[in-house]
């Protein structure tokens, strides 16, 4: 059997080498038309054929999402269906730090769920790193290119002892004993946790273990991590040390990092912030761009930063700062320089 | 009526080589009708303080009293403690175990052997402080959502009616939706029956406006004990044991340290624009917001931090 | 109390037989315990607990960790000698009412206490010195041939391992949702055995959701890290036999001899 990061390195040469023809892959019937794309640049061929090698890709592409949870009682008739994705347009760059922000309900981690393959879109398509989910035969390919972190830190640990919940994913995918031990070892020491390789899971704190599960992943040689709410079971502590080693995985390895949460102070260091309510894409970008517009996001009664939330509130006593403002240091400066344009200290 | 801890430690698996002190000799009084917020970092002994109020754990040495009655002298009955002090652990939906919302808020009650029509005055009572909808007094517990499941188990503790009520990271895992409902219902609660509340928080941002007195644990004792200001006036202190002040203290800090003498000892973001607007206005600094009225508030706020 | 059942834990050291591979520690460990009952004298008994004494000294295991493990069955072990020292027939050395203490009495709870001891102290220095997923694996490549009648080997392995890692998490969860329970007045002690059954009833539903809970999240998460099944996996701790096993194996073949040896040197003499 090939190990999966063979067949990774096989598929990132064919794209370095563009010119040599391999076969279009046909996507799965019912995906969607090309018309609204978001950034324009997709060519029409899409819409049957995926040509892998003809422009650069994504590292997820969702198009047109919707994804109905049906209940169903005793007898198998639907009782109610519940829509909890409602057309969601959505890509990532290879590379990005993306940040979807909203409620419990909202259907963010409903979309985390379709990247991994375990939910499969009612209606529209998913792509990751170019391969349809819907495609079952590749469904292993598809969790090996998006791993996945979950919410409860003990409930994704297999083994009893750190080293060897690390193996468990090269393990599953066939990779060699050799090459195993050196994923084990190089994924620990990414995440920070080595020194713990011979401990047991029920002896570390919450964010620890997590950074394990984060370990797990990266052994798999992934090229994205998809983090469904890894620190709404963490104390503060907890949470800072995954968002930090989350972060360097993103600058030193160049994984691409897909984070949902509802810690607005999480998204605040994200390239692209997505805010989500009821099932819809309502606010995307930049996080200035996003928590400069206070009023929406508190109508939908979501955080902001305190510097934002205070800036937000002197503007309305008539108090001219400037808009994005996001830090403590924003704040000063914004302030400071408010302080000099009317006239400075007397 | 207060709680009393004197001296109390607790020591786990005393004499092996695993032993170690959960609490270390603690000394204080809760008063009627406070609304306390504790902090402290993970294994500062929050947890463990919290369970020797309503006698879940027994102190290794030291006393409790509560009404001045020693909690462990004979006779003393814990199951009356328990009704008196009402303890809502972490994830409380948790323990959700009936067939319907309500009979499980009257498991309580019930365990107190009221009579029927007290049991269902208090379960009712119960469920209309925490707000949940009467439609759901008759469905199943496990079919709620996140936030509803909480409230219900909520309920379940405050159908004891307790004089103290005690949470622990009662909005853990909740969005801030959730979250505000939550310690909005329970800052009413306080504030309408006018019990006891300690709210055990890993949010600085939460206690600094909730709670109008702030205890903060380490190695298993109380460091500080004081309003949120004073306790946050120590911001240096407190990152020294894994905790911090709500970001606006840091922000107004920022701004003293660029020559510009704004009050620091700001823990709220209102607290925050009311202490600027003021500082601002004192100084001919605002613009078009020069001539609006000054809120009594912002008065005295100005007049007792701007020297 | 739940924190102090050392019996099934792994405790992590560097020793040639936490190196060892868990097949020959699980065949070894059967031969000892086998050992056990075919010894009838002292000197084998003797024997036995030397050896097993050299055993936990290559652990480097504290002994003292080991005994602590003795205690959780403390009364396992009163009740099998009191059991013996009453009621053996044979040769009476006290009578006391009537009750009666005899010569054979003596003699075989002695054994029957030295037997467990050792017997206990056996098994966990296997367990003390193996971690749990090595031990299913042992037991997976020990079951293998049963593949071909079609026993879900690997997926028996599987859950076993997964058990072992959600005890003490459920085990906590247990002790957490009594005390949330008591914390709303219920009553575990008072009452009859009907009533006591009754009031498990808030701790065992809350448990029961959990696990369920647990046991969906786990699925899914295997799932999301490729799992599917034994076919095709390979092995971050694979089971190869080198020169360490062969002298194990040795020894514990050599131990067997020395036993028989003593066993048949006593019964001629």
């Amino acid at each position: 059997m090939i190990g999966g990061q063979d067949k990774l390195r096989k598929r990132q040469l064919r794209e370095e080498t563009a010119p040599e023809e391999t076969a279009p892959e046909k996507t799965a019937p019912g995906s969607t038309s090309s018309g609204s794309t978001s950034s324009g640049k997709r060519s029409s061929v899409r819409t049957v054929y995926r040509n892998e090698e003809s422009e650069p890709m994504k590292m997820i592409d969702i198009k047109k999402l919707i994804y109905e949870y049906t209940r169903r009682d005793d007898e198998g008739n639907i009782e109610s269906v519940n829509r909890a994705v409602d057309g969601v347009d959505l890509d990532i760059e290879k590379g990005d730090f993306v940040a979807i922000l909203g409620h419990n309900g909202s259907g963010k981690s409903t979309i985390a769920k379709h990247i991994n393959a375990i939910l499969m879109p009612t209606e529209g398509a998913v792509w990751v790193d170019g391969i349809d989910t819907r495609e079952e035969e590749r469904v292993w390919d598809v969790r090996q290119a998006a791993g996945m972190v979950f919410q409860n830190p003990d409930n994704q640990i297999i083994a009893t002892v750190v080293e060897e919940d690390v193996g468990f994913g090269p393990e599953n995918m066939g990779v060699p004993t050799e090459e195993i031990w050196k994923r084990v070892e190089q994924s620990l020491r990414a995440v920070g946790m080595i020194e713990y390789r011979y401990h047991s899971p029920n002896k570390l704190s919450g964010g620890q273990k997590q950074r394990v599960a984060i370990a797990g992943l990266m052994a798999m040689k992934p090229q994205c991590i998809v983090l469904d709410e890894p620190t709404a079971m963490l104390d503060p502590n907890g949470r800072r040390e995954v968002i930090k080693t989350v972060r360097e995985l993103n600058q030193k390895e160049g994984i691409t990092v897909l984070l949902i949460t509802h810690y607005m102070d999480e998204v605040t260091s994200a390239d692209k912030v997505i805010v989500m309510d009821e099932g819809k894409v309502v606010m995307q970008g930049t996080p200035r761009e996003v928590f400069s517009r206070v009023d929406e996001l508190k109508a939908r009664r979501l955080d902001v930063p305190q510097a934002t939330e205070l800036a937000w509130e002197l503007k309305k006593e008539g108090i001219n700062l400037p808009d994005g403002i996001l830090t403590v240091e924003d704040f000063g400066k914004a302030f400071e320089e408010y302080v000099n344009t009317n006239g400075g200290l007397k | 009526m207060s709680i009393r801890l004197e001296d109390v430690s607790y020591v786990y698996s005393s004499g092996t080589a695993y032993e170690m002190h959960a609490l270390n000799s603690v000394t204080l009084e809760i008063k009627d009708g406070q609304f306390i917020g504790l902090i402290g970092h993970t294994g500062s002994g929050k947890s463990t303080l919290i369970q020797h109020l309503n006698g879940l754990v027994r102190a290794s040495s030291g006393t409790i009293y509560y009404n001045d009655q020693n909690i462990y002298a004979e006779g003393f009955s814990m199951k009356e403690l328990r009704s008196h002090v009402g303890l809502v652990f972490q994830y409380p939906e948790h323990q959700l175990f009936e067939t319907t919302v309500k009979k499980d808020v009257e498991f309580g009650p019930r365990n107190l052997g009221l009579s029927e029509e007290e049991i269902a005055k208090r379960t009712e009572d119960a469920l209309t402080m925490v707000g949940m909808p009467e439609e759901l007094y008759e469905a199943s517990p496990f079919e709620l959502s996140g936030g509803q499941k909480r409230r219900a188990a909520i309920a379940g503790v405050l159908a004891m009616e307790p004089e103290v009520l005690i949470l622990d990271e009662p909005t853990a895992g909740l969005d801030p939706k959730g979250r505000d409902e939550i310690l909005d219902q329970v800052a009413r609660i306080h504030k309408e029956r006018g019990i006891t509340v300690i709210l055990v928080s890993h949010s600085m941002e939460d206690v600094a406006k909730y709670v109008d007195r702030l205890i903060v644990m380490n190695h298993g004792c109380p460091v500080y004990d004081g309003t949120p200001k004073e306790v946050f006036a120590h911001y240096k202190e407190l990152e020294g044991i894994g905790l911090a002040a709500p970001q606006v203290t840091y922000l107004m800090h920022d701004i003293k340290a660029r020559g510009l003498e704004v009050p620091t000892d700001v823990t709220t973001v209102a607290e925050a624009k009311d202490a600027l607007l003021g500082w601002l206005k004192k100084r001919g600094l605002c613009e078009n917001a020069c001539g609006r009225e000054q809120s009594l508030t912002e008065m005295e706020q100005e007049a007792g931090h701007d020297t | 109390m739940i924190r102090d059942i050392t019996i099934g834990q792994y405790y992590p050291a560097d020793s040639v037989l936490h190196k060892l591979d868990p097949r020959v520690k699980l065949v070894g460990t059967m031969a000892y315990i086998v050992s056990l009952f075919l010894v009838n004298n002292v000197f084998g008994y003797l024997a036995a607990a030397v050896f097993l004494l050299l055993v936990i000294k290559i652990s480097k295991v504290p002994f003292a960790f080991i005994v602590k493990g003795l205690k959780s069955v403390v009364i396992l072990l009163l009740f099998a000698v009191v059991f013996n020292i009453f009621l053996t027939p044979g040769e009476v050395l006290i009578r006391w009412g009537f009750l009666k203490v005899t010569k054979e009495g003596l003699r075989t709870a002695a054994f029957m206490g030295i037997r467990l001891i050792l017997l206990i102290m056996g098994s966990s220095i296997m367990t003390f010195t193996t971690t749990p997923n090595q031990l299913t694996d042992g037991l997976e490549s020990l079951l293998g041939p049963l593949k071909k009648l079609h026993v879900p080997v690997h997926e028996i392995a599987m859950m076993m391992s997964i058990a072992l890692r959600f005890i003490p998490i459920l085990l906590e969860e247990t002790d957490k949702i009594m005390k949330a329970q008591q914390a709303r007045c219920a009553d575990f002690e008072s009452g009859g055995l009907v009533q006591k059954a009754k009031s498990l009833i808030p701790i065992l539903v809350p448990l029961f959701v959990s696990a369920f809970r647990r046991a969906n999240d786990l699925a899914m998460a295997m799932e999301a890290r490729c799992y599917r099944g034994g076919e095709g996996r390979t092995k971050m701790k694979p089971l190869r036999y080198h020169k360490p096993e062969y002298k194990a194996y040795g020894v514990v073949v050599g131990y067997l001899a020395l036993l028989i040896g003593i066993n048949m040197a006593v019964s001629l003499l």
